[in-house]
């Protein structure tokens, strides 16, 4: 059996010295593990911290294609949740990220951030994101995901981020094949499908209910 | 601030792989339920309507999973990292440096990473319209704070100690001295948003949001005094190492028992 030297217990009063077997060579041998920092709640005061002037901008305005994502969140209750920090993340429409983190290499699209960041304050509940609709993306397991927007969302009253995807009403035959899509059970689905709408769609999101949003452990 | 250029790639030396598919994608570790913070917690009331109340859906780490927005410099100014001057004067307070790194759990730096705070005046009371604690307002402290983590993961700002306030959640409730923290890192499975406390804050025991933190990480959340920090005659010093998510290196086919010549 192995021994982690820096695997020490918690000491919980009074001190226990520990017994004489735990004195081991010193050395690790297992690689280093740090533990995460602990998530806590946005608060009602994010906006203070994390108002960004073009925080809607996920593609530019006036970009050829640019559509609008509008949605809104409710509570428990079916209130609208006024003091939420909706962030969007997404491919662009050639199916390629802006991030080095990418394997197959950073992409660049003309206009197009693949980032926003908005409130929902203006109107109470609400929130609209300028972008462009993603592409397809590899699945990693042979097959092409269903055009989709990785969504987080922070709020007074959620002690983490939860995490839910937008997928596209008008995507019918690509939504049938996307791996994610097809492991839900049928009728949480179209909690995560945007419908059209004259300047692009929209998607409410319920954190609970009968039509609870289904959201995901990432 | 649109189509900012990519910095160089970070490749936390993952060796996750997604089955089948081609692609090397690192996989991400996901904290264990007895060390990570709950999204919902009864004692914290505003999470009964709203944290969900289904058990979430395992997602794969997937590319959309594993990327995640380069936001730079240009997002920063040098003066975002000095809280204490801000409307052509000097804000009121305890003067403090907060430092440390942000690292993942493999215990790499995190280089080039934006990190935001927000925080309350040294009174207590937010910049906000919807903070009606009857403290004074600081004409010279807004509360907001920018810095990006340089290339060994290492952040620094100054800014004062903030005070305790009141809020509804129960009666006589006090929230803990804090100083919020939100964090990016290089993909969407590393985003953070947290809270910073200070040492042996005698308002801890009351506090449900502190209390959500899963006793044996709570010490994770809690800055450190830095006497070598700290600037003489000028300002006290906390330090505080942030961790996100690095590799899942959950060992699956590992012999246990040492037998390896």
């Amino acid at each position: 059996m192995t021994v982690n030297p820096l695997d020490v217990p918690d000491v919980t009063e009074p001190y226990q010295p520990l017994p004489g077997r735990s004195r081991t060579t010193g050395f690790l041998t297992e690689p280093l593990r740090l533990g995460t920092s602990p998530s806590a709640t946005v608060g009602p005061y994010l906006a203070i911290g994390l108002t960004w002037p073009d925080g809607t901008w996920a593609a530019e305005e006036g970009v050829e294609g640019g559509i609008w994502i509008r949605g809104r969140i409710f509570d428990g209750n079916g209130d609208v949740v006024p003091d939420a920090m909706v962030e969007t993340w997404q491919a662009d429409p050639d199916g390629g990220f802006p991030s080095p983190e990418d394997p197959r290499g950073a992409a660049s699209y003309p206009g197009f951030r693949g980032f926003a960041r908005v409130a929902t304050a203006q109107p109470p509940g609400e929130f609209a994101v300028h972008t462009l609709k993603p592409g397809r993306v590899p699945d990693g397991e042979g097959g092409l995901q269903a055009p989709h927007i990785d969504v987080s969302l922070f709020a007074r009253g959620l002690l983490d981020r939860v995490v839910t995807r937008i997928y596209f009403a008008d995507e019918a035959e690509a939504n049938a094949e996307d791996v994610v899509l097809r492991g839900l059970p049928e009728d949480r689905r179209d909690t995560l499908i945007a419908t059209p709408t004259d300047d692009g769609y929209r998607l409410d999101i319920y954190l609970q209910g009968d039509r609870e949003t289904v959201f995901f452990a990432v | 601030m649109l189509g900012s250029v990519a910095k160089g790639p970070y490749r936390p030396g993952m060796t996750g792989t997604t089955p089948g598919g081609g692609l090397h994608l690192p996989r991400y570790m996901r904290e264990p339920d007895a060390t990570r913070t709950p999204v919902g917690f009864p004692d914290y009331r505003s999470t009964g309507l709203r944290a969900p109340l289904r058990a979430p859906v395992d997602l794969a780490h997937r590319l959309t999973e594993v990327t995640g927005p380069v936001l730079g410099e240009d997002r920063v100014l040098p003066s975002d990292a000095d809280l204490t001057l801000r409307n052509g004067g000097e804000a009121v307070g305890q003067r403090i440096l907060v430092h440390g790194r942000v690292l993942d759990s493999d215990g790499r730096p995190v280089p080039n990473a934006l990190v935001e705070v927000w925080q309350a005046n040294a009174g207590g009371r937010y910049r906000h319209v919807v903070d009606v604690f009857p403290a004074p307002l600081d004409p010279h402290f807004d509360g907001l704070g920018r810095v990006m983590t340089d290339s060994l993961g290492r952040y620094e700002f100054m800014t004062i100690k903030p005070g305790a306030y009141p809020w509804g959640n129960h009666h006589n409730a006090w929230r803990p001295a804090h100083i919020h923290f939100s964090l990016f890192g290089r993909s969407f499975t590393q985003r953070l948003v947290t809270q910073m406390y200070f040492p042996d804050d005698p308002l801890f025991g009351q506090d449900p949001i502190f209390n959500s933190i899963p006793a044996a990480a709570r010490h994770r959340a809690i800055s450190q005094f830095s006497l070598e920090r700290t600037v003489d005659n000028w300002a006290l010093a906390f330090e505080w190492n942030i961790v996100l998510r690095g590799s899942d290196q959950t060992p699956f086919e590992t012999e246990d028992d040492g037998d390896v010549a």
